[in-house]
């Protein structure tokens, strides 16, 4: 019997009644009396001096309150970058100015020269048209690696060239890996590029800003993952606003998918613009501008190359890899492709030497940051291809290569600083072959062919480290914030709670899976449990939702404070019931004295908290309520295996995803529907990575994708049903609750399963084809099998 | 969008009048000029709203049998009430979304002709009339390349007449953004000889395939069309397909276009 409360069961979304329903409160819905509105003049050239803004005519158009460009910044803060990479020598990386408004420069399309606050948005939009700016147009820098050649036109001229970083991971293996490549009995070698994206949630970023010169309190709402990072990054770095004259709202957020983790200019601005000013001001991206301002995903280029002995074990993987940072450095971009990406290279296998280098890369484009899976994807991607590729060269079955290079023993210390605590790689490739009914694969081929289309099969395992991340370690690999999280559980008199959570929910379920994990351990039903999320005034700190980290350390921090709480709580039971605290045992809310009848219920201890009639005043204090900060001792490795079926058509190369399966291993699972919808749409993710999405850039560094008129966002009939499964279960052996994060998951696993299905499908069709860069369009397709 | 003013005529005669100011702009759906309007790509002073206007609605057969269409039909009207002309009923049905297809019009996606609309396609390769507040256009007289037709300033579409032909399909390779055709071919075989329409691959708009008409209407048999082709360097190239991949399309969905007619089929998307 599946349970109907608690862990393991999976009760509706009960935040879904006010998505539903349109009383959700995102944003937008918040308007403040007196409010201005903000309309920003962006960029139309990627790369251009600024020679001047004529502000005069806007200044005088109706409604305008006021005009801003780059000099009213001057001396307030830098946009700040809150990781620090140190490169292959020792030195730390090369970090940019990032001004809320461009000054002396613009550097890509969408960077704002200047903003028009005005009594309503179209007096604003109209001003923002008579701004006159002298821009003189410079050579944009767009490919990477012209970028870092020698001469080439500079996106930022302090810095000594447009390389941020090189950087090299394990540096000491650098020539133990080349030896191991001149050794090997095979090298397969793949070169590839990992596609740029735009996350696209479905709510723009909207940011408010006030001020209370009353008070000297400042307000910002804001569409963000992590309201009280947003308020250390801007308050402390950009603005100089301490935390306690700050508060930072992040209401209901439309979606987030890594792209509302970071501090954007326009917060800042409108933050500072409500004081300078002295009434609220509002900003809300139209989709256009989110096209060209919200932090872009991906765009890696990549060459991989796998070392195998005569018996087909791996024994060496390098790596080299560009990765784009566009034109300044967003919050969390120089990790992504170093400690979310190298250490993740070794997969599921074990290969005792592995090096890479990653290049990151200015460029005259939008700020590239974490998109769901965040390096993780990259790295599965080019290693998943490239096991393919091998097995193929070495005409063995891709999935018996696999299985002779898992890793089976654990904990396991990969060569690439991490270690895997759990796992069973083997039992989800199992599961994997069964529900996705590899054995009728054959059958549904010649199906295929007899309708003249050619099938294929793709699979892949992934790898991913979650639950980010033990602070100790991220600090000595350059993160320069704690990487905890708090709760805070307040019972109230009528047994009732409040839990204030600093992971943040935009679509992840946390007010129902949360719920019921507090739930659960007091053994009431979830209804009672409230779970608060998304305002620095009412959580204690928190440093937000990415990663797959809610659960895995927002969630463990829940179950520490609540442990809290039921300690004190049976200390009153054992007043109320005059016997030993050792003695009181709590389950499905009673609480009662070991080898007696006697018992009392939550209600009663709670109501005793706040009613200390009768209490053990001169031992505790009245009043239920427990804070815990939880810092994980390693991160979480969730494992999987993927399936991808697709059809192609041999005229066209167009290609459908007719079935997909899924077997991952999460660790233990709070609410099961839920951890199904997170791999639903993490596979719909990565099937648009795979098959639809790219963000395009020409070479005047135009985005000439700004429009879902050209950027191809997957539809539901674009994805088949799924089968997907998450019985096999090696629970995290480090943090209470034993679970390992699902969120990422389907982003991560699934592009290299479509990819190796496509080129299995082609070479059915006797069209040697080895590899195709995503997304795989009907065109690009069908051009790789003109000539093959 | 910039402030602008409205007009809801009731009658053709008066809308005309009301189009007579400067500046001033019909109103179909509004599925393509509104998204305009917001990006403030446009800036007319005057929006003149066909939508009430009774004499330029709905579907009905005339003397002839031609298949006449109000200019302010909406595509779901059409897809409705066009079932005596299956292959434009289908084609209906598959423009855009419910949202489009319950604004969208007949008479404002011919006046926008977008060198990858579907209407275009269907009434080159129907031959049919395109008939306006003052006069009537033969399709084959009336696109003349991208976004330009043969329309006068202020001169509105108020019916499309069709003649039917006795096999007809539409093929439609969607663009995966847009869902607009990359390239869609009509086909439709009438007594007198086939007409093939192919949209969303010239760079002139939608156009006739007169080399792959001919073989047709000898032998309306795909294989008819093997071995012909069009000249890549007309075709579009742009982020989804280039030149002579388009060009390559038009040969195969062509040919699906024949099979499918002659099977007695109404067409097919590659869109689900
Ligand atoms: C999401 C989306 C998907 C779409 N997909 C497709 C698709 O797959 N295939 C396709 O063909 N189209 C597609 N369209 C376009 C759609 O069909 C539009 O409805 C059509 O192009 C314009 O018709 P409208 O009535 O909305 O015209 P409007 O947007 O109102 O007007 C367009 C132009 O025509 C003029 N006009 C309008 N009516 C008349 C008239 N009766 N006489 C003279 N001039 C007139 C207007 O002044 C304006 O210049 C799509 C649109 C959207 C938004």
């Amino acid at each position: 019997m599946p349970k109907d409360s608690g862990i393991g069961a999976s009760p509706k979304r009960r935040e879904d009644v006010r998505f539903l329903t349109g009383r959700g409160q995102y944003t937008d819905d918040i308007n403040i009396n007196g409010q201005l509105y903000v309309h920003f003049l962006r960029s139309d050239m990627a790369h251009a001096t600024i020679n001047g803004i004529d502000t005069s005519e806007a200044e005088g158009m109706p409604g305008v309150v006021r005009v801003f460009t780059g000099a009213d910044f001057e001396g307030v803060g830098s946009i700040p970058c809150g990781w620090q990479v140190t490169d292959r020598h020792g030195e730390p990386m090369q970090e940019p100015a990032h001004p809320v408004l461009a000054q002396g420069k613009v550097r890509h399309v969408g960077d704002p020269i200047a903003a028009v606050v005005a009594e309503t948005y179209a007096q604003a939009r109209d001003a923002a048209e008579a701004l006159v700016p002298d821009l003189e147009e410079l050579p944009a820098v767009i490919d990477m690696k012209d970028a870092v050649k020698d001469g080439t036109t500079k996106v930022h001229d302090d810095l000594t060239s447009n390389l941020c970083y090189d950087w090299g991971f394990v540096e000491e293996n650098r020539d133990a890996v080349a030896k191991a490549m001149d050794e090997a009995a095979h090298v397969t070698t793949l070169e590839l590029v990992n596609n740029r994206l735009v996350a696209n949630p479905m709510e723009p970023r909207v940011a408010v800003g006030d001020y209370n010169p009353g008070t000297d309190d400042h307000t910002l709402y804001t569409t963000s993952q992590n309201p009280h990072v947003i308020r250390l990054l801007m308050g402390a770095f950009v603005l100089g606003i301490p935390e306690h004259k700050l508060r930072v709202v992040a209401p209901d957020v439309g979606g987030g998918f890594g792209t509302k983790i970071f501090h954007y200019a326009e917060e800042a601005f409108v933050t500072f613009a409500a004081k300078q000013i002295g009434r609220p001001v509002k900003w809300t991206a139209s989709r256009s501008e989110a096209f060209m301002s919200d932090a872009h995903g991906r765009d890696h280029v990549t060459k991989i190359e796998l070392a195998l002995d005569a018996e087909n074990n791996f024994t060496a993987i390098r790596t080299e890899t560009y990765a784009n940072m566009g034109a300044y450095l967003s919050t969390f971009a120089p990790s992504v492709p170093t400690w979310l990406h190298g250490t993740l290279m070794a997969g599921n296998y074990k290969t005792p030497l592995i090096y890479v280098n990653v290049k990151a890369v200015f460029t005259n484009t939008v700020p590239v940051d974490a998109y769901r899976g965040a390096g993780r994807p990259e790295a599965t991607f080019q290693l998943e291809r490239v096991i393919d590729k091998a097995a193929r060269e070495l005409g063995v079955d891709p999935l018996a290569l696999r299985r002779q290079n898992f890793i089976t023993e654990f904990p396991y210390a990969t060569p690439v600083a991490v270690e895997y605590d759990t796992g069973d790689y083997e039992a989800t490739l199992s599961k994997l072959e069964e529900i996705a009914d590899i054995s009728g694969f054959e059958a549904r081929r010649r199906e295929s062919e007899a309708k003249g289309k050619w099938r294929g099969l793709g699979m892949n395992c992934y790898i991913e480290a979650c639950g980010i991340a033990p602070s100790a370690l991220v600090g000595q690999l350059g993160a320069r914030a704690g990487l905890y999280e708090s709760a805070t559980v307040r019972v109230n008199a009528t047994g009732g709670l409040s839990v204030m959570t600093g992971s943040h929910s935009h679509g992840q379920g946390h007010e129902t899976s949360f719920a019921q994990v507090v739930a659960d351990m007091i053994g009431i039903d979830d209804g009672m449990v409230e779970i608060v999320h998304g305002d620095t005034s009412k959580v204690p700190m928190g440093m937000g939702t990415y990663g797959s980290r809610s659960l895995a350390v927002g969630g463990s921090a829940i179950v520490r404070a609540t442990e809290k709480i039921i300690a004190k709580a049976k200390k009153i039971a054992a007043h109320l019931m005059e016997a030993s605290e050792g003695d009181i045992e709590l389950k499905d809310g009673q609480f009662t004295v070991a080898g007696t009848d006697k018992s009392v219920a939550w209600g009663d201890v709670t109501l005793a908290a706040y009613v200390p009639h009768n209490y053990p005043l001169e031992e505790i204090e009245p009043g239920l309520e427990e804070t815990a900060f939880y810092d994980p001792a390693n991160f979480t490795y969730p494992s999987g295996a993927y399936a991808c079926e697709v059809e192609v058509d041999p005229e066209t190369g167009h290609v459908t995803i007719e079935r997909f399966a899924a077997a991952d291993d999460f660790g233990n699972v709070v609410n099961p529907m839920i951890v199904e919808g997170q791999v639903h749409g993490g596979l719909a993710q990565g099937i648009g990575q795979a098959l639809l999405e790219n963000c395009s850039y020409d070479e005047d560094g135009q985005l000439i994708s700004a429009s879902y008129m050209d950027y191809a966002m997957p539809r539901a009939d674009d994805v088949p049903m799924f089968d997907v499964d998450h019985s096999c279960q090696t629970p995290c052996t480090h943090n209470p609750l034993g679970v390992k994060g699902c969120g990422e998951a389907g982003a991560i696993g699934s592009p290299p399963a479509v990819v190796n299905a496509v080129i299995d499908a082609l070479q059915s069709g006797g069209k040697n084809v080895m590899h195709i860069d995503m997304p795989l369009s009907p065109n690009r397709v069908w051009a790789a099998m003109q000539g093959a | 969008m910039y402030a602008f003013e409205m007009e809801r005529p009731q009658t053709i005669a008066d809308a005309v009048a009301a189009l007579k100011d400067e500046d001033a702009q019909a109103l179909g759906g509004g599925q393509t000029l509104i998204p305009t309007l917001k990006q403030r790509l446009a800036m007319p002073s005057k929006l003149v709203s066909l939508h009430g206007i009774a004499q330029m609605k709905g579907v009905c057969t005339d003397d002839d049998g031609r298949i006449c269409i109000g200019g302010a039909t909406t595509h779901q009207q059409v897809s409705e009430s066009a079932g005596d002309y299956p292959a434009l009923a289908w084609l209906a049905s598959r423009i855009g979304d419910p949202a489009v297809r319950n604004r969208g019009t007949i008479g404002g996606s011919l006046a926008n002709n977008d060198p990858s609309a579907c209407y275009p396609a269907a009434a080159l390769g129907s031959g049919a009339v395109i008939v306006t507040d003052n006069r009537e256009i033969a399709a084959d007289d009336y696109f003349q390349g991208m976004f330009t037709t043969a329309l006068n300033e202020g001169e509105i579409i108020t019916e499309v007449k069709f003649p039917v032909p006795s096999h007809a399909a539409y093929m439609k390779f969607i663009q995966p953004a847009s869902r607009f055709p990359l390239v869609a071919v009509f086909v439709a075989k009438f007594d007198d000889g086939v007409r093939v329409a192919i949209t969303g691959a010239s760079e002139e708009g939608v156009f006739r395939w007169g080399e792959a008409e001919s073989a047709l209407s000898g032998n309306f048999a795909p294989e008819a069309v093997d071995g012909l082709s069009v000249d890549p360097s007309g075709m579009i190239g742009d982020l989804h397909g280039t030149k002579e991949y388009r060009a390559h399309l038009v040969g195969v969905m062509t040919k699906r276009a024949v099979k499918a007619a002659a099977a007695g089929e109404t067409g097919v998307s590659s869109a689900h």
